[in-house]
């Protein structure tokens, strides 16, 4: 055979994996990004009493194929004495960094694009960070004064918040003693608790430090329109924008991804570890848990028939049994390979459950962490007003990152006296964790009575009366 | 020459005055203002003010229109509350040609106005909040301004500029079915009233948005003509609802809200309970509508002896007034409008200086302008 | 042969990258082309298994220093600046530094080929499995051998953002005082 072919084909049989789980993130997620932005207008819309979207498509399904498409016909508009080749990469930076570093992130327990890369946390940490040049760098191509200032706070704001998120993740490390991802779930199903229990207050800080860093209401101020530094996408139109805005929810997914896998046990089934404890035989716990990913569909799919009889058009009933099938169908191969598997059942068709059912169910957990985590996200935004940015700024820096730095050493003090006790390991785990969060939260109050008591004293300084007002 | 250079380029991060203009069009002036801000790198040294893109020349149409023609004109001035601006006008007129409206036409005056107060204001908290960043508070405000609306589109046909009043009276009679509507509407309210005070006022991030912003004492307040919750938000208890009875105020019992710093969150509280006060006032004045007439004894022609009026009332905005001027013929010589926003407006430079710049969004919101009126 | 590819790759990057950084006249552009070759660099490690470092270059280097560059670039009037610099030797010095580069990067080549087992190509890449994980390996020796050192680097670090908070802040003062 053709040497170079033969080369080719070694090299494809040895990547495939690699290959193909790239080529879905660079496909898929814009896509999914642009489904979460409809999810967030309906929610959005289901919180403020109307209904979202309801034209374009059934329920506005079809929303952001629309705006997709309109983004891509829009006019390109380059603002005149900017800089183009800057202009033309900021986006593409944002959107590079998020998409990229998706690709250390495990759904499953082997699905993830860089296979299990040793420095995994760190990896998707440093790579998302770099969609901070595309900010900077949009804002200096935009050529408005007022956007580089918008740019410049943007970036002083997602700075401050990484270190206080990577101080919270510290905590999280030290429980799980590496920082590959499937290190980090594995220890945490040896342990037999997910880490949000073990740290909360690390698991917390960095939820705040996530909203933050992905530019989110209560943190929005660089990018809100009230304001009057109009910010760094302004001068940004069509499909630009697009692409910022879909770097900025595709890294909403990451930092969802991030905290899942530390603190939400990743991939992990909740109680993991209780297989049936003498109760139940072993394998029905697993069977059961099984279809739970089937079950949870299937119950989608018979509401969405239950709501089909409701629905005024002829068209959107038929929609909704449409929707109703595809939940029974995605359903059903849930549920195939775990019945196979149950039962017991070998052959191909048993070795193939074999080798699918942990991806799957793996994949499932994963993405409903990930989606309930986006959804506090969300929740947030439409609940909040937002802070100004020096006191923003005043949080992150007086607030989380002492806070954080005291974590540590809780977390740490915490992990030397469970190591040390004799006690009942879960005992000892529990009193130890409450232990730590008491502290933790003690020195939160004295933060932020103190931070209170400053603000206080700065804006009565600085209310003095002005007899020459006027 | 090097530091020539320097200093006439100036560095971005050494800027020293630096003006900044905010509008005419932009989303959080309320209407069509123009604020110059002289900031100093992130602090607001003063403002300047620059209006007059919605002037229409109101108070000069008067001169050419009779009575009861320049009647729908005063709606258009403050358009968020259009019922007080014609009960204002009303009363004027009436007061001119020494004619009281009946008993009947001054209660149901009294409702439709406190239901129209609840109105201005809701837009205001929905705006206020919407500028501070809160998203949904706006959408709960529509839906509930939304039921007033209709209960004056079921009167008069409009919803925003109503005309609602006559001089002398009402034209249209309340219909059936409008105590119910009102008591619906005033039952349903103060679940309401608790959500929009459950997502705000104890709001740690509402609260250090709107404390110690925008302080504006009393001696200021008095000194500069504020009216309104603007100046009983900095403790003065004056509203003209209670120190020169209108219309049919006197019958009813209600408190005064008074804060305490004049700062945004007192304003934003004085409001709410502004709110929850104009709900009794509605409830005790549906429980006893008096029968009767509801025009007074006004001609078809309207021509008030020559003299001259000026009379006030409480508008959701502050004290607006109405100086009329007639020579005995059918048209005014000379009316004058004491628009609250205008006067209000004034308090903006001394209330922004030394604040950042994102908090000029949450000061003009909280003095609660509308340019129609600022401008006439 | 993917080895070879990658390196190539990297390396090329690298070089142009930095050739075009050099000769650019707009500053940011040469920001970001900096950035680039500190990107392929920083690939150029993870081939050769320093994943630590490779991840090390990207956080530190790009994200925080070419992060502060840029910002300074921003922020300063890079134009007036350049007016008062004039540097009028720098085409002898250019030719030079170029001539003896040239003749070193010659030499290299020359005298590589001759060694055993090397060529343009990659043989052999040593095998992932045989070294020692990276962190873990920097981990121990931080805080076991070098503790002295790193201790000395992190109040080393402490007392630069102590000064440079408080040199920020007396610049500020200075101004409202007058």
């Amino acid at each position: 055979m053709n040497p170079t072919l033969h080369g080719i084909l070694v090299f494809l049989e040895t990547w495939w994996v690699e290959l193909t789980s790239g080529i879905v993130i660079v496909a898929v997620v814009p896509l999914v990004a642009g489904y979460v932005v409809l999810v967030e207008r309906k929610l959005m819309a289901d919180m403020q009493a109307r209904l979202g979207p309801m034209r374009v498509g059934p329920h506005g399904l079809l929303q952001p194929i629309a705006d997709a498409v309109k983004l891509l016909i829009k006019e390109d508009i380059i603002p005149a004495e900017s800089d183009k080749l800057i202009f033309w990469l900021a986006p593409v930076i944002s959107m590079v960094a998020a998409l990229t570093s998706m690709g250390a992130i495990a759904f499953g327990p082997a699905f993830q694009v860089a296979r299990d890369i040793n420095i995994g946390i760190l990896f998707v940490l440093g790579v998302s960070s770099l969609g901070f040049l595309g900010i900077i760098l949009g804002g200096w191509a935009s050529n408005s004064h007022y956007s580089i200032i918008g740019a410049l706070r943007s970036t002083a704001q997602l700075v401050s918040y990484e270190t206080a998120g990577g101080l919270a993740i510290i905590s999280a490390l030290l429980l799980s003693g590496t920082l590959k991802i499937s290190g980090i779930v594995q220890a945490q199903y040896e342990q037999h608790v997910w880490f949000v229990f073990l740290a909360p207050v690390a698991a917390f800080i960095y939820l705040v430090a996530s909203i933050a860093e992905t530019n989110r209401a209560p943190f929005d101020l660089p990018e809100a329109e009230s304001e009057l530094v109009a910010g760094y996408m302004t001068e940004y139109s069509g499909f630009r924008w697009a692409l910022y805005f879909l770097g900025e929810y595709a890294n909403m997914i990451v930092v969802g991804s991030i905290a899942t896998t530390l603190f939400l046990g990743g991939w992990l089934r909740p109680f993991p570890n209780w297989k049936g404890s003498g109760l139940i035989p072993e394998g029905i716990v697993d069977a059961g848990w099984d279809l739970v990913p089937a079950a949870f569909l299937g119950l989608i799919g018979v509401y969405c028939l239950y709501r089909a009889g409701k629905q005024p058009a002829k068209a959107q009933t038929w929609f909704m049994w449409a929707v109703a099938l595809a939940c029974f169908v995605v359903a059903a191969l849930y549920a195939i390979p775990a019945l196979l598997f149950a039962m017991g059942i070998g052959g191909v068709a048993g070795s193939l459950s074999v080798a699918v059912l942990p991806g799957l169910n793996g994949a499932f957990w994963f993405l409903l962490k990930v989606s309930g985590y986006i959804y506090v996200f969300m929740w947030l935004r439409f609940t909040l007003p937002r802070y100004r940015f020096d006191q923003l700024m005043h949080l992150g820096w007086y607030i989380l990152i002492p806070l954080a730095i005291v974590n540590i050493f809780a977390v740490g003090v915490a992990m030397l006296v469970v190591a040390n006790a004799n006690w009942n390991h879960g005992l000892a785990l529990t009193l130890a964790t409450i232990l730590g969060t008491v502290v933790t939260l003690l020195f939160a109050a004295l933060l932020v009575r103190w931070h209170d008591r400053r603000t206080e004293s700065a804006s009565a300084a600085s209310m003095a009366p002005d007899s020459y007002a006027g | 020459m090097q530091d020539d250079a320097l200093q006439n380029n100036g560095t971005l991060l050494g800027a020293d005055e630096l003006v900044l203009n905010m509008g005419p069009q932009h989303p959080s002036t309320h209407g069509v203002l123009r604020v110059k801000l002289k900031l100093d790198g992130e602090r607001v040294r003063g403002t300047e003010c620059v209006i007059g893109y919605l002037h229409r020349g109101v108070e000069k149409i008067a001169e050419n229109r009779t009575y009861q023609q320049f009647a729908p004109y005063v709606d258009r001035m403050d358009y968020v509350a259009a019922v007080s601006n014609g009960l204002g006008y009303c009363e004027a007129v009436e007061k001119l040609l020494n004619v009281e409206a009946p008993p009947r036409a001054r209660v149901i005056r009294t409702i439709l106005t406190e239901l129209q107060r609840i109105a201005s204001h809701l837009l205001w908290l929905g705006t206020h909040a919407l500028d501070i960043g809160a998203l949904t508070p706006l959408f709960y405000c529509m839906r509930e301004r939304e039921e007033i609306l209709k209960i004056f589109e079921k009167y008069c046909g409009a919803r925003l500029t109503t005309h609602a009043f006559r001089i002398g009276g009402l034209q249209y009679e309340s219909y059936d079915g409008f105590e119910k509507d009102v008591e619906r509407f005033c039952n349903d309210f103060e679940r309401r009233i608790q959500e929009y005070v459950d997502l705000l006022t104890g709001n740690s991030i509402w609260i250090s948005r709107t404390r110690n912003v925008g302080i504006l004492n009393a001696a200021d307040c008095i000194a500069m003509g504020a009216s309104g919750p603007i100046l009983r938000a900095a403790g003065v208890k004056w509203d003209l609802r209670k120190a020169q009875p209108y219309a049919a105020y006197d019958q009813y019992q209600f408190e005064i809200p008074t804060g305490t710093s004049g700062d945004t969150y007192d304003r934003y509280m004085v409001r709410i309970e502004e709110m929850r006060q104009s709900r009794l006032i509605c409830l005790q004045a549906i429980e006893k509508i008096p029968e009767g007439a509801i025009m007074g004894k006004v001609g078809k022609v309207i021509k008030p002896p020559a003299g001259e009026i000026y009379h006030s009332i409480e508008a959701p905005k502050g004290i607006l007034g109405y100086y009329i001027v007639s020579d005995g013929g059918t048209q005014p010589y000379r009316v004058r409008i004491r628009p609250p926003s205008f006067i209000n407006l004034q308090a903006l430079d001394r209330m922004v200086r030394g604040h950042l710049v994102a908090d000029v969004v949450a000061i003009i919101g909280t003095l609660d302008i509308v340019l129609g009126e600022v401008d006439r | 042969m993917l080895d070879s590819i990658l390196f190539y790759f990297f390396a090329g990057v690298a070089v142009t990258s930095a050739a075009l950084m050099v000769t650019r006249r707009n500053a940011i552009h040469s920001a970001v082309f900096l950035i680039t070759t500190l990107l392929a660099t920083a690939g150029i490690f993870l081939q050769l298994g320093a994943e630590f470092l490779f991840i090390a270059q990207i956080i530190l280097y790009v994200g925080g220093i070419m992060v502060l560059f840029i910002f300074v670039i921003m922020l300063v009037r890079l134009d007036v600046a350049l007016q008062h610099i004039r540097f009028r030797m720098k085409n002898l010095v250019v030719t030079i530094v170029i001539a003896v580069l040239g003749a070193e990067a010659g030499a290299i080549i020359y005298y590589a080929r001759k060694l055993p087992g090397q060529g343009l190509f990659i043989q052999n890449m040593a095998p992932a499995e045989k070294l020692a994980p990276n962190s873990e390996r920097l981990a121990e020796s931080l805080f076991s051998g070098y503790l002295l050192p790193f201790e000395i680097a992190s109040v080393l670090l402490l007392v630069a953002m102590v000064g440079a908070v408080v040199m920020a802040k007396n610049k500020k003062r200075t101004p409202e005082e007058s």
